[in-house]
């Protein structure tokens, strides 16, 4: 696991998870019912703050935010 | 044609899906007013078998009440039927404002509003009074009528962990720079059964300047010392920003529902809430008919008290022997199965015994935590109980779950 995986695989356990539910970097997270669609707001802004990015409202889709190594391909499109 | 062959294919094979994934719903017609016995029809075409009701909103046993009956009787004769019209154009009658201040003074809040049902509520309210200046910061197992309500709203949304006031609070630090920021939660969550940290989540409010919002469906009438609800559970009356509640549960079971909160807030509702500008107004009898509710509650608490006796006897009964409940102090008991299947196995197997009880399953309750939800009332007497569990612990031996975990269930019967 590389240190970005690492960094929102630990901020989604901590920010969603309340019991022993197993989180993988491949776990589904919106069509699994983990992170619900308001959350994904705070999440976004998570990774705009963390990375220093901006991601376009039309880039932040439940696809794009539905794994944690989806949420890092989407990421280092907009890292610098 | 616009539905064509392809459709309609498309559209069945979805629903066998559902069918064959154990999630399909079929409706139990009722031949009989709503009360502790009913008449039920189930399967289609067999004869009405009478049943114990262990699954209905009917927590004060009024639904069919005798006084409420007559009440809309008078109603009928002296209000009419119907309004024809909504609230602001020639829909307001007398009576619905005397019902707005009915419960005004029985909440302990400002003002009230009446909406066809407080679905209709939870969809207008925060759209009413808020913009995308502002936050909604939602407990994650709110009721669907308010995520509803808050999709339909351009504020910010955001949610904390159930019931976790130390979320809440993160939450509330975060969006510390929004102008207006709303808690928004369920007085009793209608699927758990458990209540809000209404106390808490009031300090908490007043702490980061943000306003609280409650739906108190399925508390007014019966939670708290005199049944207003889980703030005055939490000793928190008259700090309430908006509270939603509905008549078509405890108070009386037909329909109808409310904003009711502080005076601009629920003035904007009016002004503003597109349910309230472009739905009918509620029906006169049943106004006439919530207004008997409210005279019968606000002179005994007789039916409150009842209701939770009947429900900590229940809960007591289902621990005894052996079911895996969620815990809580409230009417609803949720009995914990985690399959779909064998919900509804259980359901129907109760039904033959004649108890009526609904499985519950996705996506109504999220996925593996399938469950029979009982809930209490007033109208059930012991013998209705005790016959009650005596079904459910037939049931229960027969699947082999008295006295299991949820890891030995799931280990049976998958999830």
């Amino acid at each position: 696991m590389n240190e970005m995986q690492k960094i929102i695989l630990d901020y989604v356990i901590a920010e969603y998870i309340d019991d022993d539910t197993e989180v993988t970097v491949d776990t589904p997270l919106i069509s699994g019912g983990i992170v619900d669609s308001f959350s994904m707001v705070s999440l976004k802004r998570f990774l705009e703050t963390k990375y220093k990015i901006s991601i376009p409202d039309d880039k932040a889709t439940p696809e794009a935010f539905d794994s944690v190594n989806k949420i890092c391909t989407l990421v280092q499109v907009f890292v610098k | 044609m616009a539905y064509s062959k392809e459709a309609r294919a498309g559209y069945q094979k979805i629903l066998k899906d559902m069918e064959d994934a154990g999630l399909f719903k079929r409706e139990r017609f009722i031949h009989s007013p709503q009360g502790a016995d009913i008449e039920v029809e189930f399967p289609v075409g067999a004869s009405p078998k009478k049943v114990i009701n262990m699954c209905a909103n009917n927590y004060l046993g009024l639904s069919s009440h005798p006084e409420i009956v007559k009440a809309a009787h008078d109603g009928l004769e002296s209000r009419g039927y119907g309004m024809s019209s909504v609230r602001f154009i020639c829909g307001t009658q007398d009576t619905h404002r005397e019902l707005e201040a009915v419960v005004t003074k029985f909440l302990g809040t400002e003002d009230t509003i009446l909406f066809p049902s407080c679905m209709d509520a939870n969809a207008g309210v925060f759209e009413a009074v808020l913009t995308d200046e502002d936050v909604m910061i939602s407990d994650r197992l709110v009721h669907a009528s308010i995520i509803d309500g808050i999709r339909l709203c351009k504020a910010q949304t955001d949610t904390y962990k159930h019931s976790n006031m130390e979320h809440l609070e993160e939450k509330l630090q975060l969006h510390a720079d929004k102008r207006h920021k709303m808690i928004i939660t369920d007085g009793v969550f209608s699927m758990d059964g458990d209540t809000a940290k209404m106390d808490k989540i009031v300090e908490l409010g007043e702490k980061y300047n943000a306003m609280v919002f409650s739906d108190e469906s399925h508390s007014s009438g019966f939670i708290g010392k005199t049944g207003r609800g889980v703030h005055e559970k939490c000793g928190v009356v008259g700090k309430m920003d908006i509270i939603t509640t509905t008549f078509g549960k405890g108070l009386g079971g037909a329909s109808g529902g409310c904003v009711s909160g502080r005076k601009e807030l629920v003035e904007m509702c009016r002004q503003k809430a597109r349910p309230y500008l472009f739905s009918n107004a509620m029906a006169p009898v049943i106004v006439q008919g919530v207004l008997k509710v409210f005279d019968i509650l606000n002179n005994s608490t007789e039916r409150r008290d009842k209701l939770e006796r009947n429900a900590a006897y229940w809960r007591k009964g289902l621990a005894e022997a052996g079911f895996v409940l969620k815990e809580g102090d409230t009417p609803i008991v949720p009995v914990m199965l985690f399959n779909a299947k064998l919900a509804q196995d259980i359901s129907r197997d109760l039904f033959n015994e004649g108890i009526y009880a609904i499985g519950f399953f996705f996506p109504v309750v999220p996925q593996a935590q399938a469950r029979i939800r009982t809930q209490l009332s007033a109208a059930h007497e012991i013998h209705h109980l005790d016959k009650a569990l005596d079904a459910f612990k037939k049931v229960g031996k027969k699947y082999n779950i008295l006295g299991k975990t949820k890891e030995e269930i799931i280990a049976m019967y998958g999830n």
